[in-house]
C-alpha cells in the first residue's frame, strides 16, 4: 500500500463520490427537499391521509407475513440442502433462485392466470368465496413468490461451510432432531439467519412490479406504499407523493442500520468461534 | 462398563463406490484398536458405521453383543470423537462436556460433578468457560475427548484423533490418551492414516484396503509377520524389488514364477568398504545415489545391480557422499513369490550360523 495518494487515486476517489452523490445523496436530499416543500403541516397531512395509513399497514402486513413465512421455508430448505444428499438436489437449488431471475411482473401474472378468472381453479375458488387476485392474500403471495430466495441464500453457504460434524456429534449423543436444531444448527447460522431477515423485510416493503400486477390498486383496500406512491405521482400531486415516499426511505434507513449492526455481530461472532 | 464389538459381512457402498466389502472383525473388551489404512480405504466408513451415523447395506454389527443395526447412534452406548472435534461452537468448554448429560435429563449437581471430574482429566479445569475457538487444537481435542466420555459410554470411536494437531503436540497428546483409556478400561476403536500413531496408542492393529480388512494383530504381529502383499507394502518404508534373485544370498528363492519382494531401509547394511561389513563376500557393490539427513541418521538411496534401494547409515560412521561406491548386505527379503507373502533371510547367514 502506498501512502502518497497519486492523481489516480484522487481521481478514482473523485468518480466514485461524484456517482454517489449523483446516484444517492442527490434523490435522498430531493426527497426530503420536495416532500417538506410546502412545509411541515402538508407533509403530516399527506402521511396520515387515510389512504396513506392503509398502504402502510398492508405494506407492513405483506412484510410480516412474507418475513414469517420465508423465514420459516428458508430454514427448511437450507437445512434439506446442506444436511441431506439427495437426487435432483441441484435443481431444487436452481428453483430457489428462480425469483431472482424473473422478473416480477411475470411472477405477478403467474398468479393471475394460477387464482384470476381464466384459472382451471376459479370456479371452486369462487364457489368457496375465496379472492386471492385484486385482493389482499394476492399481495401476500406476490410478496412472499419475490422475496423467497433471500434467506435461503444466506444460510446456505455458512451452513455448507459448518458442514454436518456438529449436528452429528449431538445426534451421538441422542439429541433430538429438534433438539439438534434448537441448540446446534440455531445458535450456529443465528446472524446469517437475522441477515437474511432484514435483506428479505427490505426487498418486501419496496416490491412493486409483482405486487402491482395483482393489486388492481383499489385504494385503501389493495394499494401498498410503493403503489400508493405511483397513483399520487400520477395524479401530479407531487408533494404527497414524496412525502409517502419519505416514509419508506426512513424504512430502509432503519433497516441499513439493522443490517450493519447484525453485520459487525456476524463479525464478531466468527472470530470467536469460525 | 465396556463392550466388546462383532462385525459380520459389512457390506456398504456409497453410489457406485464400495466402501465396505465383506468386513469381518472382532475387537475383544478394554482394547485399543487403530483401524489403519491408506486414505479413502473405507477405515472411518467402518468407524461411522460402528457409531450408527451410515447405515451397512447387508452385514450385522454388534456392541456388547446385542445387534445395534437398527438402534441410533444416541442409544448404542458410545462416544464419538470427530476428526475436526466438531466442538459445539457456540458452548463453553463446560457446556460441551455436558451437552451429552444434559440431553439424557441428568440431574444438575451429578453434571456438575462429573463436568468436573472430566475437565480435571483432561487438565482444562481452568479452561471451562472458554470457547472452543479461543483453544489450542491439542486443548479442544482433549474437550472433545471429555465430552465424548461425559455420558458413560462403553465403546469409544475416535476418528483420525490426532490429524488436525501439530507434529510436537501430537505426541505428547498420543501418549496421554493411550493412558486416559487404559485408566478407565474402556474399548475405543480410533481411525488413522499414520503407522506411527497406530503402532504407539493400538493394542491391536486392523489394517484396512478397499473396504476389506488385510490383516488384525498386535504392532509387533504387523510389522514382522506381514501376511498380504499389501501389508507389506503399506507398513515401514518398502521398496518393490520385481526380481529379488538377483541379490546375493537370495539367487534360488522359488523355482517358477515371478520373483517380486519387498525390501525396507532396516532390511539393510549399508557399509563404505569391506572393513565395515561383517560379511564382505556375501555383500552387494553398490554406488551411492543420494543421501539425506534425517535428525538422527542418514537416509541413503544405494544402487544395487540397476535397483534402486533405500537404506540407513548411522551418523557415526564415516559419512557417504553421491557417486560414492558402497557395500550393502541385504538381511532379508519379503517374497510374495507364488501369491504367497514369506519372510527370506539371506542365505549367508543361514550358512554362518551353520559354521560357527
Amino acid at each position: 500500500m502506498q501512502k502518497e495518494k497519486g492523481a489516480l487515486g484522487w481521481a478514482l476517489i473523485g468518480i466514485a463520490a461524484l456517482f454517489l452523490l449523483v446516484m444517492l445523496v442527490l434523490p435522498l436530499v430531493l426527497v426530503a427537499s420536495e416532500a417538506l416543500a410546502k412545509g411541515w403541516q402538508t407533509y403530516l397531512r399527506a402521511i396520515t391521509e387515510p389512504f396513506a395509513v392503509k398502504a402502510l399497514y398492508l405494506t407492513l402486513e405483506a412484510t410480516v407475513l412474507a418475513v414469517i413465512s420465508n423465514t420459516v421455508f428458508g430454514l427448511a430448505s437450507a437445512f434439506l440442502l446442506t444436511k441431506f444428499s439427495f437426487r435432483g438436489k441441484s435443481l431444487i437449488g436452481s428453483m430457489i433462485d428462480l425469483p431472482f431471475a424473473i422478473s416480477p411482473v411475470v411472477a405477478g401474472l403467474f398468479f393471475i392466470m394460477l387464482f384470476g378468472r381464466m384459472s382451471p381453479l376459479y370456479p371452486f375458488l369462487r364457489a368457496e368465496h375465496i379472492t386471492i387476485v385484486f385482493a389482499v392474500p394476492g399481495i401476500i403471495l406476490a410478496t412472499v413468490f419475490v422475496t423467497f430466495p433471500f434467506i435461503t441464500r444466506e444460510l446456505v453457504p455458512v451452513m455448507e461451510a459448518q458442514g454436518r460434524d456438529e449436528e452429528e456429534a449431538a445426534a451421538t449423543f441422542g439429541a433430538s432432531g429438534w433438539q439438534i436444531f434448537r441448540y446446534v444448527t440455531l445458535p450456529n447460522i443465528k446472524w446469517a439467519l437475522v441477515y437474511g431477515v432484514i435483506l428479505c423485510t427490505a426487498r418486501a416493503m419496496g416490491e412493486f412490479g409483482a405486487v402491482s400486477v395483482v393489486s388492481g390498486h383499489v385504494r385503501g383496500k389493495t394499494n401498498t406504499l410503493p403503489l400508493h406512491i405511483e397513483i399520487l405521482y400520477n395524479e401530479y400531486n407531487f408533494t404527497a407523493a414524496f412525502a409517502v415516499a419519505s416514509i419508506l426511505v426512513i424504512l430502509a434507513v432503519l433497516i441499513l442500520v439493522l443490517r450493519n449492526l447484525a453485520e459487525g455481530r456476524a463479525k464478531r461472532g466468527e472470530s470467536h468461534d469460525g | 462398563m465396556t463392550a466388546e464389538v462383532h462385525l459380520q459381512h459389512i457390506q456398504k457402498t456409497f453410489g457406485g463406490f464400495k466402501a465396505s466389502n465383506d468386513v469381518n472383525l472382532t475387537i475383544e473388551k478394554g482394547r485399543i484398536i487403530g483401524l489403519l489404512g491408506p486414505s479413502g480405504s473405507g477405515k472411518t466408513t467402518i468407524l461411522r458405521m460402528i457409531a450408527g451415523l451410515e447405515t451397512p447395506d447387508s452385514g450385522d454389527i454388534y456392541i456388547g453383543g446385542q445387534r445395534v443395526n437398527d438402534i441410533e447412534p444416541g442409544k448404542r452406548g458410545i462416544g464419538f470423537v470427530f476428526q475436526n472435534y466438531a466442538l459445539f461452537r457456540y458452548m463453553t468448554v463446560r457446556e460441551n462436556i455436558a451437552f451429552g448429560l444434559t440431553i439424557q435429563k441428568t440431574p444438575k449437581k451429578k453434571i456438575k460433578e462429573r463436568v468436573d471430574a472430566l475437565t480435571e482429566l483432561v487438565g482444562l479445569k481452568d479452561f471451562g468457560h472458554r470457547y472452543p475457538m479461543q483453544l489450542s487444537g491439542g486443548q479442544r481435542q482433549r474437550v472433545a475427548f471429555a465430552r465424548a466420555l461425559a455420558p458413560e459410554p462403553e465403546l469409544l470411536l475416535l476418528d483420525e484423533p490426532f490429524a488436525a494437531i501439530d507434529a510436537k503436540v501430537r505426541k505428547e497428546l498420543r501418549g496421554w490418551l493411550r493412558k486416559a483409556i487404559h485408566k478407565l478400561g474402556i474399548t475405543s476403536i480410533f481411525v488413522t492414516h499414520d503407522q506411527d500413531e497406530a503402532v504407539e496408542v493400538a493394542d491391536d492393529i486392523v489394517i484396512v484396503n478397499r473396504g476389506h480388512i488385510e490383516q488384525t494383530g498386535t504392532p509387533v504381529e504387523i510389522y514382522q509377520q506381514p501376511r498380504t502383499p499389501f501389508v507389506a507394502d503399506f507398513i515401514g518404508e518398502a521398496v518393490h524389488v520385481p526380481d529379488f534373485t538377483i541379490f546375493k544370498g537370495f539367487e534360488n528363492g522359488r523355482a517358477s514364477g515371478a520373483h517380486e519382494g519387498i525390501i525396507r531401509p532396516e532390511f539393510l547394511e549399508i557399509g563404505a568398504d569391506d572393513s565395515e561389513m561383517r560379511m564382505p563376500l556375501a555383500s552387494e557393490d553398490g554406488t551411492v545415489r543420494g543421501v539425506y539427513f534425517r535428525g538422527n541418521s542418514a537416509e541413503v538411496d544405494v544402487e544395487v545391480k540397476g535397483q534402486l534401494l533405500k537404506g540407513t547409515r548411522s551418523l557415526e560412521k564415516p559419512p557417504l557422499h553421491e557417486g560414492d561406491t558402497a557395500k550393502v548386505f541385504i538381511h532379508r527379503i519379503y517374497s510374495f513369490a507364488g501369491g504367497k507373502t514369506e519372510i527370506l533371510e539371506n542365505r549367508a547367514k543361514q550358512i554362518d550360523s551353520v559354521i560357527i
